[in-house]
């Protein structure tokens, strides 16, 4: 018995390490959504990009096909590229697939969730709560971290403030 | 022709006279025309690769309100990025990234400035682009203009620049602007020093950055 009262406490220890990680992870059915971040917006900007990683752990294909927030008007799915030096973005209507088995990327150079009509500006190390819908899993409540502008990849959330 | 090599015919001696005549004229213009480009050719940058016609003049609105042209800018090395406020990732990704090299310039980082050119000015106007350089935390002049004065300084810089509609079936709608996402370094003296590409490694960036300002 003296020896076993110490589990409870290590895997207390356990659970606050992995704490920022589970945190900021989310799921719905097969689905996994890992660090849902956007960056920091000056007063007058109307738009914020936002990324997340989205894990289909199921044997069929799936398919982010809306977004929705509070805080701004219209969430759209975009894409990015570079065309011989020009950056090009397209709305992708159709939403994002995600087939069995693999993960989706949104980040920055690529794909991303477009905030547009931002009601307010997005504050360094505020959450912004959205609805990701998919197509066969349903939807789930997620937070956007908000990041410094110079972002380039999610940050943990002891990490914040760097 | 062998008629001109005969001597002695008063015909082919007044066209001997008149080929001489011309002979002299194409002389004198000659030297003329040389003179002339002697002469611009002082007032011109060296002919080296990077001084070929590129860039000013040009006249924008900084987010003060103040002018910002080819001269106001001359005498300090700029690095200037043609973007717009509502691009979500390419400009606030490169901002980000001058903001940090300049940092990492050390003692350098002041001897350049960043121009951020807005390719929107529909909906940029001179306190849009203020108040979103001002992220950045490193002094960026924004700049702004009327569509005629942002399409000369867009054609300076050979920047390709497009409104696109988000919903193709709302064609006036919500738009983005594709856009040329590369970063034009410039020397003192206004002419092109070298160019940075969206994906160019962080190394080759600072290389270039410390030879802009060296």
């Amino acid at each position: 018995m003296k020896s076993n009262h110490l589990y409870p406490l290590a895997g207390l220890a356990l659970l606050a390490l992995a704490a920022p990680v589970i945190a900021h992870s989310f799921s719905v059915g097969k689905i996994a959504i890992g660090h849902p971040w956007t960056r920091e917006t000056a007063a007058t900007q109307t738009v914020g990009g936002g990324f997340l990683t989205v894990r289909n752990n199921g044997k069929t294909a799936d398919r982010l096909v809306s977004t929705t927030s509070p805080f701004a008007t219209e969430v759209q799915m975009h894409s990015m590229s570079m065309d011989r030096g020009v950056m090009k973005m397209r709305q992708l209507k159709e939403g994002i697939a995600i087939a069995a088995g693999k993960t989706v990327e949104l980040k920055p150079g690529g794909l991303h969730i477009m905030f547009i009509g931002l009601k307010k500006a997005f504050k360094k190390g505020a959450k912004i709560p959205a609805t990701l819908k998919f197509e066969r899993a349903g939807s789930v409540k997620v937070e956007f971290a908000v990041q410094p502008v110079g972002s380039t990849a999610p940050m943990e959330a002891g990490h914040v403030g760097h | 022709m062998s008629g001109i090599e005969q001597e002695g015919t008063s015909k082919a001696g007044a066209v001997r006279k008149l080929l001489w005549a011309m002979a002299a004229v194409a002389m004198l213009l000659g030297a003329l025309l040389y003179l002339g480009l002697e002469k611009s050719g002082a007032e011109r940058p060296p002919q080296t690769g990077a001084a070929l016609p590129f860039g000013g003049p040009f006249e924008l609105t900084r987010a003060d309100g103040s002018k910002l042209t080819d001269k106001s800018l001359a005498g300090k090395p700029y690095a200037i990025f043609f973007g717009f406020t509502r691009c979500p990732d390419v400009c606030p990704t490169t901002l980000s990234r001058l903001a940090l090299w300049r940092k990492k310039l050390g003692g350098d980082a002041d001897k350049f400035n960043i121009v951020f050119v807005s390719v929107d000015p529909d909906r940029d106007k001179p306190a849009d682009i203020g108040a979103y350089v001002e992220l950045f935390g490193t002094p960026i002049i924004a700049a702004t203009g009327t569509d005629a004065e942002l399409a000369q300084i867009r054609k300076g810089f050979g920047v390709y620049a497009k409104k696109v509609p988000l919903d193709p079936a709302k064609p006036d709608g919500d738009y983005t602007v594709d856009h040329t996402a590369g970063i034009f370094l410039m020397d003192a003296k206004g002419r092109l020093s070298s160019i940075i590409d969206h994906h160019e490694a962080e190394a080759t960036a600072l290389d270039k950055l410390r030879m802009l300002v060296g």
